[in-house]
């Protein structure tokens, strides 16, 4: 028989006990979180920043990732992207009954291994199930905390002249996720991008490298992280399309159903806005690291059409890159 | 043997170096002309690809477009929304349809509306995709609310063949497909009743090359032949829209009035003969149907046979759907910039009251009307 999840291991008795000490001990056990103590008593030195958010994703594990992994990943990337080391982390779950014991474990496990990648501890968490139907399967709050490693990365920062680059190719994420919800059946398979950025950002840092600003483009794509910028920094972005790097398989996809892979989410790619003499250097960096050979320049920062981001075709046309609304469904016509 | 991948089927198609030399050409070809050429691309796509590759700023100015009614959702009056909505609120129905139809509201709200007050919406890629919603679901009552031209209708015969064969009882049809020449006539052809005039300023149509695929070139050989308009049918790639522009300015400076055809990789004059008579043998023409902006069009869309009734949603449901007509919204004025007699900055709620996020009349409901692209594309354009 499978084990499942039930409401009595919610309950704070000797079975949520159980399930506490028998998985989430076993897995993201440290001295801070084993203490047990009603809150946790963290040290610090430096400043620090502190960020949360609260993750659910159909299907629940996909292609390159599950939900433990985007739960860690998410929280850790936003606080790398203000240049913060990720440092502590609390975790909530909340399950529905009947979940597979099985499911759970496995996710409790690339969470460790997430951790581990950005050297960040769990350090106060929480249980609760619910009953069947509250919630679809499985939802995860993590909130972060990390330690400043430099300061004045800000979406307000942008300068004229700054090089926007891209980590790597775009959309992977919006693309797999969207494949395996409707069972797209593609002859490549689109692996999500999910991945923890703060080993990059350290290193790109320790090259020498302040970015004027980061983004992780994560729901609302490349074109949402753009649009905010030239917003809040009142800087015009142009975009030079034919530089975005972009997978075949994702280009398939969007060519199928009418979608824009700027527009596609991504987990573990960012956009950099650097000066233009650290461009070639922060690709070095970034294309050292597996996955992250499409590295690219993708365009830089003007004053031409203030708070818009322009797109410039290969063929010397222009038009504006839009902030995506809604939820994303195929052009008919 | 040489393996076929989906980009082989549009890279050359968007090549910056062809499209480049297309505009040098029609540039050159333009000086000759003796006015200005007006220009509607018909469908919704050709809109598409005009604006995404920005393929106005390539032409000369003597060169304009006029953005055409092609889009199935755009033009689909508030009326038949209303039904859906209705359809989807009946007890143990599953409604599907395509794509950003559920965006769009009718005067009782959208059907993504309905979908979060409850009702069981389906949007589905193809229409086949229904046919297993049915059989996965065999004590409801599936309802596919049909829209599209001449395109996406064989697909919804093919649908209900395959629901004939297979003996599914559970789903019905509500059809919204429309006819493409008919509209063409119609712009050019009626009197537009707010303005009490004849006028129009289209002198040549750009023929969706998707639609003709199926129903063959033919059906716009009353173009040049009766109504004095040249037709290209051109194929949605960029490579393909410029090579059709410049057919069409060659033959105003040849002075020529002809049919003729771009898309050649797929389009013949026939078109596809089974696909016709898949959709001859379910579907009859309708008398009347009113199209979003431009008013009641006589046999411009199609409807269920007779022998289908038991399978026609408006027929099963009659008693629910109500016919009253509701008005275009006085101040719109698409009608107008459908037949290029005005250009959507010159309606008095554009941007205004009438944005892409509460849109008052077809043109601003789709991203690939005028008036959303103006919306868009400001100062771009
Ligand atoms: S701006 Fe709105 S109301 Fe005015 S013509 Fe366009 S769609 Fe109609």
């Amino acid at each position: 028989m499978t084990r499942t999840i039930t409401l009595a291991q919610g309950n704070g008795g000797e079975e949520n006990r159980a399930l506490i000490s028998g998985l989430f001990f076993r897995y993201l056990g440290n001295e801070i979180l084993e203490r047990a103590e009603d809150a946790a008593v963290l040290q610090t030195e430096k400043k620090m920043a502190m960020t949360t958010d609260s993750f659910t994703v159909s299907p629940i594990f996909f292609s390159g990732g599950d939900i433990g992994k985007l739960s860690v990943c998410g929280t850790c990337n936003d606080l790398a992207m203000m240049g913060a080391q990720p440092k502590y982390l609390t975790f909530a779950v909340m399950v529905e009954e009947g979940f597979e014991t099985r499911k759970l474990e496995k996710i409790v496990r690339s969470i460790k291994k997430e951790l581990a990648i950005n050297g960040a501890k769990v350090v106060s968490g929480d249980t609760k199930v619910l009953p069947k139907g509250a919630i679809d399967g499985i939802m995860i709050n993590t909130t972060g905390l990390g330690a400043l490693s430099v300061e004045g990365v800000s979406v307000r920062n942008l300068e004229m002249g700054d090089a926007v680059v891209v980590s790597r190719d775009i959309g992977r994420h919006g693309a797999a996720i969207f494949a395996g919800r409707e069972g797209i059946e593609l002859e490549s398979e689109i692996a999500s991008d999910c991945a923890s950025l703060w080993p990059m950002v350290e290193k790109v840092i320790a090259n020498g490298v302040i970015p004027n600003a980061m983004r992780d483009a994560t729901r609302g794509g490349l074109a949402a992280v753009l649009n905010e910028w030239v917003e809040a920094s009142d800087v015009c972005i142009e975009i030079d399309e034919g530089s975005l790097p972009i997978c075949e398989a994702v280009s398939g996809i969007c060519e199928l159903l009418g979608f824009e892979a700027t527009a596609l989410a991504n987990e573990g790619t960012f956009v950099l806005a650097v000066r233009p003499e650290n461009a070639e250097r922060t690709l070095e960096v970034l294309r050292s690291f597996p996955g992250n050979e499409m590295a690219a320049v993708i365009g830089e920062v003007t004053d031409r059409y203030p708070k818009r981001v322009v797109l410039r075709s290969e063929w010397g046309t222009k038009r504006f890159m839009e902030l995506p609304t809604g939820e994303l469904l195929p052009r008919i016509c | 043997m040489v393996k076929l991948e989906l980009k082989d089927l549009y890279d050359k198609f968007r090549d910056p170096a062809t499209i480049k030399a297309l505009a040098a050409l029609i540039e050159k070809e333009a000086k000759r002309l003796s006015g200005p050429l007006n220009i509607m691309e018909v469908c919704g796509g050709h809109t598409h690809t005009i604006m995404k590759y920005g393929l106005k700023q390539l032409l000369p100015e003597s060169i304009r477009f006029i953005h055409g009614p092609g889009c199935p959702v755009c033009i689909m009056p508030k009326e038949r929304i209303d039904h859906a909505y209705i359809l989807s609120q009946q007890e143990n129905v599953i409604l599907a349809t395509l794509g950003d139809m559920i965006k769009v509201p009718g005067s009782r709200g959208s059907l993504q509306q309905a979908r979060s007050q409850g009702a069981d919406v389906r949007f589905v890629y193809s229409p086949l995709d229904v046919l297993k919603i049915a059989l996965e679901n065999p004590d409801k009552t599936v309802i596919f609310f049909a829209i599209g031209f001449e395109t996406t209708t064989p697909m919804t015969a093919a649908l209900l063949d395959q629901a004939r064969k297979q003996g599914v009882k559970n789903l019905l049809f509500h059809v919204n497909h429309v006819t493409v020449p008919e509209v063409m006539k119609e712009l050019i052809d009626s009197r537009d009743k707010h303005v009490d005039s004849y006028n129009n300023r289209i002198d040549a149509f750009i023929g969706p090359s998707h639609v003709s695929v199926i129903a063959g070139a033919k059906i716009y050989e009353p173009f040049p032949k009766k109504y004095d308009r040249s037709v290209v049918v051109s194929g949605f790639e960029p490579v393909d829209v410029m090579e059709g522009v410049l057919m069409l300015v060659k033959q105003f400076v040849e002075d020529r009035c002809d049919l003729q055809i771009q898309y050649k990789r797929s389009v013949t004059m026939e078109g596809n003969i089974n696909a016709q008579q898949l959709i001859d043998r379910y579907f009859q023409k309708r008398e009347l149907f009113k199209w979003r902006g431009l008013g009641n069009i006589p046999w411009s869309a199609l409807m269920l046979r007779d022998e289908y009734a038991e399978m026609d949603a408006e027929r099963v449901y009659a008693d629910v759907l109500p016919i009253e007509e509701i008005e275009d919204h006085k101040l719109c004025i698409c009608g107008d910039i459908l037949r290029g007699m005005a250009d959507p900055t010159e309606c008095q709620v554009f941007g205004t009251a009438c944005k892409p996020s509460s849109p008052m009349g077809s043109c601003m409901v789709s991203s690939e009307g005028a008036c959303a692209a103006y919306y868009k594309y400001g100062g771009l354009m």
